[in-house]
């Protein structure tokens, strides 16, 4: 079992837990993830790394509100236990000096960003960090990113705060302003990590993402992460989730996340409905 | 002599029958199919057994179980004798007697089999093993405790067959399992219809009276390395069982379409997550009107039985070869076929089609026949040109085999690897080329049966304890 030591809420809909792992926190670098499961009638759900403190033991884990098991996580408080926590899983972020680079978080997204920004700042890069949201309330951690980056500008889908307008605006204009970045990591949802490397692909600017397909592994047993990168089948939870975001084909990993699109919603709704267990599976509760 | 004579004279030419669940009721729910013998059937069919002196049967068990002499234990209903015979060679006989291919292995040369059906090895072996399970398990004598200690890396039949037999010789073994509970394909491979998950948490439960420490959620490869426990982590030795966790895929166009699954995925969601108790339990998963499941292994077969009880329609394994290839054991076939699953043999896809949402909607398949044998010494399965067909399905299950998971070799230092990946391991002693770790399992064979992981575990672990002796303690 692993302890909730803090939970923090950063947005109406957006938790974060800082949770006891030594074990992962040991080995824990930016760019990997975990795969925890709530209890013994929960599935495995994959969350991307947003810190990690070695000495404590502990990492942190921000995750939006979307579906039943990341809403039953936020019922959660600090001293709770989750059942299963393993990691880190994935490969991390290839870290070097490239000279100036571009970390974009939209969303949720920002916080698997942060820790890479950071160790890329730490290399010596000049970081230029863009982070936005749809509005100005599910904005988070913007005095992080400013630690972070050596430089952060910040927008919102609506303008109700910073600028108005998406990432993909504030993007191209530092592309245009400051030239010749070397590299641009973008994570945040599918749609928006699409928009950047659409307009990355303009510029030819080489950009890495971070897919956070279905998963039940983790550790390239089943292969429900499989996704298309330059015409060959990859695993996102040991090839990646890291690629090279001009290669992937974000068409088909759309269509590969909504595959449970009904029984995500069917166990939502049983969920809010308050139907508590009854099956025979053998569970606690 | 006399006595003898008459039992001769009595022999009867087919095994006793073994209960099972009607197949018309199972093949809806997850229950086991087989029910195993009563006392009276299991005491009938030991006494079918000649007590041949030669014991061919022993030749076919690749952990060489004492078969005759159990099997007489058995007939003069001594099953607490029976089962130390048996424990001797084998420490999962419950899973064993269920998911041996016998067939293949010690009914194959049992004397009786040359003019009637074989004695029923497993059937008595898995009574022999539920009978304990039942009544209490007896304690298992462990030597006094060396003071040295084993790291075991995967929790599989490999795994825990290792862990147990040096946990007897006195050594601290700790398990190392990625997954959440341990069982590696126990848990996540074998249905609960085939393989009760009750008789395999009972045998790991036996483990930790051993002294066998499991550590669950520990990604070897990710969360330590095998050269960090050799080093930091104290350990005198390590064993790797880390399965064939790699599933191949048929490198066919559609296979990334909604609906196409790999056995190693389906399987896991139904066993391991228990998806067919969605949404009480959360894992989903999807199931369509008409499976086509692609391989003809036991995978295969799990997998078509599977969809069955997951409510499909139709389920259909296809196959390239004919029936007299499938590797997968007797009895599953007979239950797959018994249930109401469909073989189309001598066909393999081409394509997988999809709707326009890229849903699977149909395969389109070639014929094939069979030429000249190949490597394998099977016919070799020839396509037969302008027989393209289309067959239509709403789910494709790929059951074609698995590598070697890479996560272990790729980050061990030293060892040698086979040119498919595999872990290169001596087959007589289990040793890699790394002095101190030993392998064995599918990550040495490639994709092979419970037993024969088993029996690499054994060999490993006598090498290994060997091994610590020369290098005596500290």
């Amino acid at each position: 079992m692993y302890r909730i030591l803090n939970k923090e809420t950063l947005a109406p809909t957006i938790k974060l837990f800082e949770i006891e792992a030594p074990v992962v926190a040991k080995k824990a670098a930016a760019g990997q993830f975990i795969i925890l499961r709530i209890h013994d009638e929960g599935e495995r759900i994959p969350l991307t790394i947003a810190d990690f403190d070695r000495k404590k033991g502990t990492i942190t884990c921000v995750f939006q509100e979307v579906g039943k098991t990341t809403k039953q996580l936020g019922t959660l408080n600090q001293g709770d236990l989750i059942k299963d926590f393993v990691g880190p899983l994935g490969l991390p972020t290839h870290i070097k000096n490239y000279g100036w680079v571009i970390c974009v978080g939209g969303g949720v997204g920002v916080a698997p960003v942060h820790p890479i920004a950071r160790a890329l700042k730490q290399a010596g890069n000049e970081v230029i960090g863009i982070i936005g949201a749809r509005s100005g309330e599910l904005l988070f951690w913007e005095d992080k990113m400013r630690d972070a980056c050596s430089e952060l500008r910040v927008t919102t889908d609506d303008g109700s705060y910073a600028r108005k307008g998406f990432v993909t605006d504030v993007l191209r204009e530092v592309i245009e302003e400051k030239k010749d970045p070397v590299l641009c990591v973008a994570i945040g949802p599918l749609p928006m990590m699409r928009a950047v490397c659409n307009l990355t692909r303009e510029y030819n600017l080489k950009t890495i993402v971070s897919l956070n397909s279905i998963m039940v592994d983790g550790t390239g047993m089943c292969g429900c992460c499989r996704v298309t990168v330059d015409g060959e089948t990859k695993f996102a939870c040991v090839d990646g989730p890291e690629f090279d975001g001009h290669l992937v084909d974000f068409d088909e990993m759309a269509r590969r996340s909504a595959i449970y699109k009904s029984q995500e919603k069917q166990s939502l709704e049983q969920f809010n409905a308050g139907v508590t267990h009854k099956c025979s599976c053998g569970g606690e509760q | 002599m006399t006595e003898a004579k008459i039992t001769k004279k009595t022999i009867m030419p087919k095994k006793n029958p073994m209960e099972a669940q009607e197949p018309g009721i199972r093949s809806r729910n997850f229950k086991e199919v087989a029910l195993g013998y009563s006392e009276e059937a299991v005491v009938a069919e030991a006494n079918r057994c000649l007590q041949c002196k030669k014991a061919p049967c022993r030749q076919g068990c690749p952990v060489e179980v004492d078969i005759p002499a159990f099997i007489k234990l058995v007939a003069e209903r001594d099953f607490t004798g029976a089962i130390k015979k048996i424990k001797e060679k084998n420490s999962l006989p419950a899973i064993c007697g269920r998911v041996c291919p016998q067939e293949s292995q010690c009914e194959k040369y049992c004397t009786l089999g040359k003019k009637y059906e074989p004695v029923a090895i497993g059937r008595i072996e898995r009574y022999c093993a539920d009978r304990e399970l039942a009544t209490g398990v007896l304690r298992q004598e462990t030597a006094p405790s060396s003071g040295r200690r084993v790291a075991v890396i995967g929790s599989g039949p490999a795994g825990l067959t290792c862990a147990a037999d040096l946990a007897k010789l006195g050594h601290k073994v700790t398990v190392f399992e990625a997954l959440h509970v341990p069982g590696g394909v126990l848990m996540y491979g074998i249905p609960e219809f085939r393989l009760p998950k009750q008789v395999v948490q009972t045998e790991i439960n036996n483990l930790k009276n051993l002294g066998v420490e499991i550590l669950v959620n520990n990604v070897v490869g990710k969360s330590t390395t095998v050269d960090e426990l050799m080093s930091a982590g104290g350990y005198d030795a390590v064993f790797i069982g880390t399965g064939a966790g790699l599933p191949y895929f048929m490198r066919i166009q559609g296979e990334s379409a909604c609906g196409v699954y790999t056995a190693n995925e389906f399987l896991t969601r139904t066993n391991l997550m228990k998806a067919y108790l969605f949404p009480d339990c959360d894992t989903p998963i999807r199931i369509g009107k008409k499976v086509a499941v692609l391989g003809g292994g036991n995978v295969a077969m799990d997998s078509a039985r599977t969809a069955l009880r997951l409510g499909a329609e139709e389920s259909w394994i296809v196959y390239r070869r004919s029936r007299n290839e499938l590797p997968a054991r007797q009895e599953e076939i007979e239950h797959a076929e018994e249930e109401g699953v469909k073989f189309a043999f001598l066909t393999s896809p081409t394509k997988i089609l999809h709707n326009e949402d890229y849903w699977v909607k149909a395969m389109e398949c070639l014929r094939y026949e069979l030429g000249e044998p190949d490597a394998s010494g099977r016919r070799r399965p020839v396509p037969v040109p302008g027989s393209e067909f289309i067959m239509d399905v709403d789910t494709v299950v790929i059951a074609i085999g698995q590598g070697p998971n890479p996560l272990v070799p790729r980050t061990t230092s030293g060892l040698e690897l086979t040119k498919k990946g595999n872990i290169f391991a001596d087959p007589d002693t289990g040793a890699t080329s790394k002095p101190g770790v030993y392998a064995g399992g599918d990550i040495v064979t490639g994709a092979a049966t419970v037993i024969l992981a088993m029996g690499a575990g054994r060999t490993a672990a006598k090498s290994i304890h060997a091994y610590l002796n020369e290098n005596g303690g500290d």
